[in-house]
């Protein structure tokens, strides 16, 4: 038994970690084993990947092939991105779609069908899949594809780990020529002028937004959005030019356990995203950026999600239809801005259409998305219940990969159809979501 | 680039030993009892991480009238060779079976005079080439509860310490790497032995890339265990026979 909980430490459980890679001992577990859920680097903020028993893929580490005419890479489901990234970039290939860390497991990315800066253009992880080995209930292993077990195939995207393990991933890459990112940031004075921006840049390839939750009034929704493109060589700062394909550095920094609560009061917020904002003097800036801090900027933390303190915090992440989405962004920011819960990290984007071969347990849906980090109190659970019916009001949705509070009327509501799954695979979120 | 030929990747220190050496960009030869399903995704994987190439070959320790054929078709001479298979058995077991006393003895002994002095007449012939091999404490002096397997330990540093002195007018290195307690597969099902005096399978693969490219002799992976095996075998017969060690 080992006490357990993904990113946001909330909640915990006391569970049974089996960690196996031999094909054969995986089938036997699953064949004995009455119900668990698999789990990849524990990166879903909630309870998705609990459950008194979890069937841990961290020793399904290895790279199987890799194709650099066509840029197609296979490698086990417990494989991390950063790992593919040190393999492909130096290759000049990237990830089609990345989430804000690079520390998922591949099986994560598809269970999660996630989703980058770039869904507005590219789609989701679920558009670049060949295809995948799934372990189902029997232990027979499926190779599903968009023409093969095709059910299975679209189920298990974003199907968190509810309809088996999966044990191998192949995944289309992107062709880049340089690690770097040309970036343009752009200041935003309120939520219309964020979204109005964010209409006027849609057609580059990765659009991102740092909302302030705490600013009210005519300065509600203030932010800055940040552009990106992949750099091509003539962008290269002569010092970037040298190593045009360099990797991101291990280093590390680690933060202590627990940072103390109080760190994180209302103040402190104020003056982080004060200095966020007015670091910007000009109202827009260029620049050439690596890949790293653009699309990780916190990875170098080690353990960030320790500064909430040790009872832990949630991430509340909904998206809207961009119908009547303004306006429902504005009643949103204005309860959070209302309510004093500050929001360390806000972050807008935009989704374009849906896809068809994701699971109906998939997120994204057209129109915005925005995600927020609470530290976990019985306030913010109030306040977020009153987010949910301002979310629902509005046809959206909550992200299932973030969440840990919930309720399962909310779920149906949104999510609608019935996913049918093998009671094998459960997990406390679908348990509690009656999933 | 040169190539590496692993004997014993089966064995965690095998494993983390091809990593480590094909990280210094070295190509990798496998060689393992079985090429399972594992041994064939480990060659995929070391060939894809570091950008090396990477074969599995079939190798038997126990098989010694195979060994000649083995080497010779090899796709190509390693420029360097790391020995780390072995057996520790069952001490309670090879007492009452002979049986077990000689898997013992040929698969940390007799497996390796045979294949190492195939490749060593080779490396002879070219007058260039590594031989690293991986034996242990437990050979240094005889301990009533595993002496089995010490003294198939001891003889092999005895045979190791006289290839050297073979090889050194040939310009062939042989160096002998010493762990400790290594925390592997071989020991998992013991009782867990002391923190400091434990090597993790990295530490070990690390000793034998030193012991390589700097060309050292005798390498102790833990100098802690050059002093503990000093005291040991310090202690007078007499005395030590009545230990329980
Ligand atoms: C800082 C940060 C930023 C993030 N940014 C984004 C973002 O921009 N976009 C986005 O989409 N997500 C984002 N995420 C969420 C993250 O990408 C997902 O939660 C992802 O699924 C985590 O992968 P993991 O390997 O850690 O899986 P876990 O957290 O261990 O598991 C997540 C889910 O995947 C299932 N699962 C894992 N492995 C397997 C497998 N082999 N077979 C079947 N099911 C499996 C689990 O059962 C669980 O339901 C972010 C997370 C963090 C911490």
């Amino acid at each position: 038994m080992e006490r357990i909980f993904n990113w946001g430490i909330y909640p915990t459980i006391d569970a049974e970690c089996t960690t196996l890679n031999a094909v054969d001992k995986i089938a036997a577990y699953v064949r004995t084993t009455d119900a668990f859920i698999p789990r990849g680097n524990g990166r879903c903020y909630g309870d998705s990947a609990l459950q008194p028993k979890i069937f841990s893929t961290l020793a399904l580490n290895k790279f199987l092939s890799f194709d650099t005419v066509n840029g197609i890479i296979k490698t086990e489901a417990g494989v991390l991105l950063s790992e593919i990234l040190e393999v492909i970039v130096p290759k000049g290939f990237f990830l089609p779609v990345t989430p804000g860390t690079k520390f998922i497991t591949m099986g994560g990315a598809v269970a999660s069908n996630i989703h980058g800066k770039n869904h507005h253009k590219d789609g989701a992880i679920s558009q670049y899949i060949e295809c995948f080995d799934l372990m189902v209930e029997s232990g027979e292993i499926l190779r599903c594809s968009r023409t093969e077990n095709t059910e299975h195939f679209i189920n298990t995207i974003g199907g968190m780990g509810l309809t088996g393990v999966v044990l191998t991933v192949t995944l289309h890459l992107k062709k880049i020529e340089t690690s770097f990112i040309k970036q343009k940031a752009v200041k935003a004075k309120n939520i219309h002028a964020i979204l109005d921006y964010f209409e006027q840049y849609q057609h580059y390839t990765y659009s991102v937004a740092w909302i302030d939750c705490l600013s009210k009034g005519d300065s509600l929704g203030r932010s800055i959005l940040m552009l990106g493109e992949h750099a091509t060589p003539s962008d290269l700062q002569a010092q970037q030019a040298k190593q045009p394909l360099q990797l991101h550095s291990a280093k590390q920094i680690d933060v202590p356990f627990m940072f103390p609560a109080f760190a994180l009061n209302e103040l402190s917020i104020k003056a982080f995203n004060f200095l966020y904002y007015n670091k910007q003097r000009q109202q827009e800036i260029n620049n050439v950026v690596h890949y790293n801090p653009y699309f990780y900027p916190l990875d170098i933390l080690t353990n960030w999600n320790r500064i909430y303190g040790k009872n832990g915090f949630t991430q509340y992440q909904f998206a809207i239809p961009f119908e009547n989405g303004r306006e429902g962004l504005i009643k949103i920011l204005t309860k959070i801005a209302d309510s004093g819960c500050g929001s360390f990290l806000a972050v807008l984007k935009t989704f374009g259409k849906g896809d068809a071969f994701s699971s109906p347990l998939s997120f994204p849906i057209e129109g915005y998305t925005l995600a927020l980090d609470f530290k976990v109190s019985p306030k913010v659970f109030a306040l977020l219940d009153e987010l949910d019916k301002v979310v629902l009001d509005y046809g959206g949705r909550l992200y299932l990969t973030k969440d840990a509070r919930m309720t399962s009327a909310t779920f149906h509501q949104s999510y609608g159809t019935a996913f049918l799954h093998s009671t094998k695979f459960q997990s406390l979120q679908s348990n509690r979501l009656t999933i | 680039m040169g190539t590496l030929l692993l004997l014993g990747s089966n064995a965690d220190v095998g494993q983390a030993c091809a990593y480590r050496f094909a990280k210094e960009g070295y190509n990798i030869l496998l060689a393992a009892r079985t090429i399972d399903d594992y041994q064939k995704k480990l060659a995929s994987d070391i060939a894809i991480r570091h950008n090396v190439k990477v074969e599995n070959v079939r190798f038997d320790a126990l098989q010694t009238a195979e060994h000649k054929a083995f080497y010779e078709t090899l796709s190509i001479a390693p420029d360097v060779v790391v020995s780390v298979f072995g057996y520790l058995g069952n001490h309670e077991k090879g007492l009452a079976d002979f049986e077990e006393a000689q898997l013992i003895i040929d698969s940390n002994f007799t497996g390796n005079v045979s294949i190492l002095g195939i490749i060593a007449n080779a490396m002879e012939a070219k007058k260039q080439g590594s031989i690293v091999c991986v034996s242990s404490v437990a050979g240094e002096r005889g301990r009533k509860s595993n002496y089995l397997y010490g003294a198939s330990k001891a003889a092999l540093t005895a045979f190791l310490s006289g290839l050297r002195g073979r090889m050194f007018a040939s310009n062939v290195h042989v160096a002998t790497v010493i762990p400790g307690f290594i925390k592997t597969k071989m020991v998992a099902d013991l009782p867990p032995t002391p923190k400091p005096i434990t090597a993790s399978a990295e530490q070990v693969a690390e000793a034998i890339w030193k012991a390589f490219s700097k060309k050292k002799d005798v390498v102790y992976v833990l100098p802690v265990w050059w002093l503990i095996m000093f005291i040991i075998k310090s202690i007078p017969e007499a005395l030590f026979k009545k230990t329980n060690l």
